[in-house]
């Protein structure tokens, strides 16, 4: 399968990919191509110009800001799953990462790629969520911070203007006292998320103080599922209690369907698969399971 | 437009102008014929496309050949020096790793990443590894073999798992 004709544009800036965006009509963005280029070849995508975003160097950085953890749009799977620093300061962001496609698709893909492209089916959403992150978006007119709880907004939709580029994700430190998780029930022949559901939660006194959990593959976009963090908080930590909140996970949902999994059969992963994520974040920030 | 690209392909150096939609995989195949890369699924699913790309195996089919301008690229055709088997392919010939033979490129180039980074894999690992190539008539245990007796020989004779000329050290 072969896209159809396009003109490829490379910026060695984000200043000259933000004039290039404004210049020509529906251009797209070329990230690590994970997303975009399969939908090219099958003629569901047909823009006239790509602009390539794999040149500028300053896009690939990870790194530790004070207490934020700055990943650059470029980053690709692989580079976020095996970061020491990423590994120490946002242990959810590296397991998710590593959890994305196969080996070769996370040396190519890139997280900014995904996060724009905003698959339901992604896995990145899911940890954004759970770790209160930020994504920046540079425009013509400067850069703008979006809350991650603002940025998924529908089905590949997103709050990113059709002239700006998302060049970080930031996310404040996961703290010694914080336990996460994220966990997934992959299609079999995809890789893409059938429910996946990230869990960070502060354990204090044996109680959840904090608690973010985001669930992706589930709906239209990613979402938290409010009732069931808030049941949890400040409550004991114990299987039955997290169990009867996680039933609330798929609650006020419009749940996906397709020929793998009903509506129902995909709900029920998700009071699952929340459950499990729950307990599992509990245990590693400390809470014994009982 | 047609666009000026270099790259350096199992250490030879070509350069060659591209229509951007041009993917990786048909550059290798049908402008350098280099036909050992194999086109399977042609959706990034099944592997047999894999490549080393400056020292990371990508699927080829997912890959315009301009983003790989400037790159190093080791095919299977590059695994072998002076008619001396790489030890991954030495392996998948002892431990009889294939059949029809159609995923072997793909698997050899994504085996030598896993042991790039992991040089004494369990076969979990190696399987987890593999996740992104299919073959469909093994059953893969033998490919899991082969990839185990790779990384043995690899460790014995104090290889580097990715050659040079992929763009590994």
């Amino acid at each position: 399968m072969i896209p159809a004709a396009f003109e490829y544009h490379r910026p060695s800036s984000v200043k000259d990919a933000l004039k290039m965006l404004q210049d020509l009509p529906d251009a797209k963005l070329l990230a690590g191509g994970h997303s975009l280029l399969p939908l090219m070849k099958l003629r569901l995508a047909n823009p006239p110009h790509l602009i390539d975003l794999g040149r500028i160097d300053a896009l690939r950085q990870i790194r530790a800001d004070r207490n934020i953890l700055v990943v650059g749009a470029m980053a690709s799977h692989w580079m976020i799953e095996s970061s020491e620093s990423v590994k120490r300061h946002a242990p959810l962001l590296a397991e998710t990462a590593g959890k994305v496609g196969d080996v070769q698709v996370r040396n190519a893909g890139t997280i900014g790629g995904s996060v724009a492209h905003a698959d339901p089916a992604a896995d990145y959403p899911a940890a954004l969520l759970a770790l209160d992150a930020q994504i920046i978006a540079e425009g013509p007119n400067g850069p703008r911070v979006i809350a991650v709880d603002d940025f998924f907004t529908g089905v590949f939709s997103t709050a990113l203007d059709a002239h700006e580029i998302l060049t970080e994700v930031r996310m404040p430190f996961q703290d010694a006292g914080t336990g996460s998780a994220y966990l997934k029930f992959a299609h079999p022949a995809s890789g893409f998320a059938v429910v996946g559901v990230a869990a960070a939660l502060r354990m204090n006194g044996g109680k959840p103080a904090r608690i973010r959990i985001g669930i992706t593959g589930v709906g239209p976009a990613a979402y938290r599922p409010k009732a069931v963090e808030e049941l949890l908080v400040g409550k004991p930590f114990e299987a039955r209690t997290v169990a009867e909140a996680a039933n609330l996970a798929a609650d006020g949902v419009d749940v996906n369907e397709d020929l793998f999994a009903s509506s129902e059969y995909r709900a029920h992963l998700t009071r699952v698969f929340t459950k499990r994520a729950v307990m599992l974040a509990g245990e590693r920030g400390g809470a014994r399971s009982e | 437009m047609k666009h000026a690209i270099t790259v350096r392909v199992n250490g030879a150096e070509y350069r060659h102008e591209v229509e951007p939609r041009l993917l990786l995989v048909y550059y290798l195949r049908e402008v350098l014929g280099l036909t050992g890369t194999h086109i399977g699924c042609d959706t990034t699913s099944c592997g047999a496309c894999t490549v080393i790309l400056n020292g990371m195996a990508v699927k080829a089919c997912t890959v315009l050949a301009v983003q790989a301008d400037g790159a190093e690229i080791l095919t299977v055709e590059g695994l072998a020096k002076d008619s001396q088997l790489h030890p991954i392919q030495e392996g998948f010939w002892e431990e009889h790793g294939l059949q029809c033979g159609f995923c072997t490129p793909g698997m050899m180039l994504a085996a030598i990443q896993i042991l790039a980074r992991n040089p004494n894999p369990t076969d979990d690992e190696i399987r987890h590894g593999l996740d992104g190539n299919l073959c469909r008539c093994t059953g893969y245990q033998h490919i899991v073999n082969s990839v185990r007796y790779a990384a043995r020989k690899l460790r014995e004779t104090n290889q580097e798992a990715i050659p040079s000329a992929g763009g590994g050290r």
